[in-house]
């Protein structure tokens, strides 16, 4: 027992070191934002603040519309990740539980416009959306998402292929439509999977910077990103002040992670292969 | 009576295309309309605002005989690609065999290499910003102690790329997780029959282990790459391209062309110059795998 503990010393070891350097960002983000002036410019570096009053995240969240930008980001959120769930579930129920014709054909095709870089439709999207009259509002955020997404719709598609047929057999003859199959029989037994994409997709709204930056124009339809993005441009902010905004974009994303995390360390682990 | 069973028949038929709607359409809309619409103006000299002209190949003649930023910018993301992805790679080839060992804790080492990937590419840029500022940064107290005089990380042509290397390898924990799935995939009587065969550790690794997770290896190879010339959030962020365009990444040089000199046809015919390669790299390690990656089912048959 204690020989295969010391053999296995130098494994924990590295780990530890590399466990160590990835967290050490994080740790510097946070202590940063509590240090008033003197204390983040002192050298040699203090690496724990001497005060850990909020006052700086108060005076740099006010200093600029934060909270606008924070409803804002909300606003994106919430309706992308309905619009997600709505529409990629029964999209994949479409393709999972029936036979129809070019079915294979459309489903190699979803697959493969996952790979189109984004920097090629960005431009005649842009044109669209600026034909459209949407630039300068959170629609061209949000509406897209109401077609879904390749990515959900293949992973929702493979777990509704397990779930064996007779179930919608037995539905079908009880007298029930596709449409309640659908929704009473299939989309509880895949909770898991939505709540998953629902994660997936926060995450990946609540984060994404370019979108925001190339639709919006005005500070008042700003997201949380694209405004601590220009926050670093305002005349005399300071570090502990961007750390302090930082460190609050952070938190959401940390916390949804922490909800989902057996889920999503497995989803990708296993997806990313098949 | 025949009139309508052939109508249910029909509205039969059209139930699966009424659950597959939305991507059709999103695909109409979103995708290949755009697409399409990108392809056309890229031979058009298409200001935002004013009359389009034709100018049938011209954007391209001139992106590849006229435009040095646009050989630049494709050298500065070669450039980074190749000192990015063997080295990310490598780390998280290594972290993942770490991983799969016998080991306590397991999950949390997951949860922390994992967690820099959940958090924004704003809020990463800011992190690295000032972890690599000049006179305060981590890095270079770090560094001073020694006896290094650090580098002016983001300011300094020489070591704009690398900073932003470093940044990005901090910020992708998923390549771990999917190598750790490959390797749990491995069956492990392959490694006991080599044990009796008196094959050493280094043998396993590189006459079992490699082998069999080619297939990830190969996926995240074509990943890499790709997201290497999507490479633009950082860039914007942290050194607007700078210093003397040393980080001036290609998919940079097309948001530029886009939305800052507002020539949509010009930069839709380098966003498609883009695809081209992105298809070209991707279709070249697909056919060259089957020189070295190993499917499970070949010895099968």
């Amino acid at each position: 027992m204690k020989q295969t503990f010391i053999r296995k010393l130098p494994i924990y070891v590295l780990l530890i070191l590399f466990s160590l350097l990835f967290l050490f960002p994080f740790f510097w983000t946070v202590t940063s934002a509590f240090k008033a002036e003197a204390e983040l410019h002192a050298y040699p570096p203090v690496w724990i603040p001497s005060s850990f009053s909020l006052v700086n995240f108060i005076k740099s969240w006010t200093s600029q519309p934060f909270t606008q930008y924070f409803f804002n980001s909300l606003t994106v959120v919430i309706g992308t990740t309905i619009g997600q769930l709505i529409s990629c579930s029964l999209v994949a129920y479409g393709f999972a539980r029936f036979n129809f014709k070019g079915r294979d054909v459309l489903f190699i095709i979803l697959l493969a416009t996952m790979m189109i870089p984004w920097d090629v439709t960005m431009i005649p999207m842009y044109m669209e959306f600026n034909a459209f009259g949407w630039i300068n509002t959170l629609k061209p955020l949000i509406i897209p998402a109401w077609f879904g997404s390749p990515f959900y719709i293949f992973l929702l598609r493979q777990f509704l292929l397990n779930i064996p047929k007779e179930l919608e057999e037995a539905a079908l003859l009880d007298g029930a439509n596709h449409f309640q199959i659908y929704y009473k029989i299939y989309m509880p037994l895949v909770k898991p999977t939505l709540v998953l994409i629902a994660v997936f997709n926060t995450l990946s709204v609540w984060n994404d910077y370019l979108g925001p930056l190339i639709f919006l124009n005005d500070q008042s339809k700003y997201t949380l990103t694209l405004g601590l993005a220009q926050f670093k441009g305002v005349g005399d902010v300071n570090m502990s002040a961007i750390m302090a905004i930082t460190s609050i974009i952070c938190i959401p994303p940390l916390i949804g992670f922490f909800f989902a995390q057996k889920q999503i360390i497995e989803g990708i682990s296993t997806t990313g292969i098949k | 009576m025949a009139k309508k069973l052939g109508k249910i028949k029909l509205k039969k038929e059209i139930i699966p295309y009424l659950f597959i709607m939305p991507w059709i359409l999103g695909f109409l809309i979103f995708t290949i309309g755009p697409l399409i619409f990108s392809l056309i103006i890229s031979f058009f000299d298409w200001p935002i605002v004013g009359q389009p002209t034709f100018v049938g190949f011209g954007n391209y003649i001139r992106m590849f005989t006229k435009d040095k930023m646009f050989t630049h910018s494709l050298f500065i993301t070669v450039k980074f690609a190749i000192i990015f992805v063997p080295l990310y790679m490598g780390i998280a080839l290594g972290l993942a065999l770490l991983l799969n060992q016998k080991i306590k804790g397991q999950s949390f080492f997951k949860t922390v290499f994992y967690l820099p990937s959940v958090i924004s590419g704003v809020a990463l840029s800011m992190i690295w910003i000032w972890i690599f500022d000049f006179k305060y940064g981590v890095i270079n107290y770090l560094l001073s102690l020694i006896g290094i005089a650090g580098p002016n990380w983001l300011g300094d042509p020489k070591w704009s790329l690398i900073a932003m290397v470093i940044a990005s390898l901090w910020g992708q924990g998923t390549m771990v997780l999917i190598f750790l799935g490959a390797l749990r995939e491995i069956p492990k009587d392959y490694y006991e029959a080599s044990m009796i065969d008196g094959a050493n550790s280094l043998q396993r690794f590189y006459k079992i282990t490699l082998p069999l997770i080619t297939p990830a290896l190969l996926f995240n190879l074509i990943m890499t790459i790709i997201a290497a010339f999507q490479q633009l959030t950082l860039a914007l962020l942290m050194t607007k391209g700078g210093p003397s365009n040393s980080t001036y990444f290609y998919a940079m040089y097309v948001y530029n062309n886009a939305f800052k000199h507002f020539e949509m046809g010009y930069a839709s015919a380098n966003a498609w110059i883009m695809f081209f390669i992105i298809l070209t790299l991707s279709l070249l390690v697909f056919k060259s795998s089957s020189l070295w990656v190993y499917y499970e089912s070949e010895v099968k048959k």
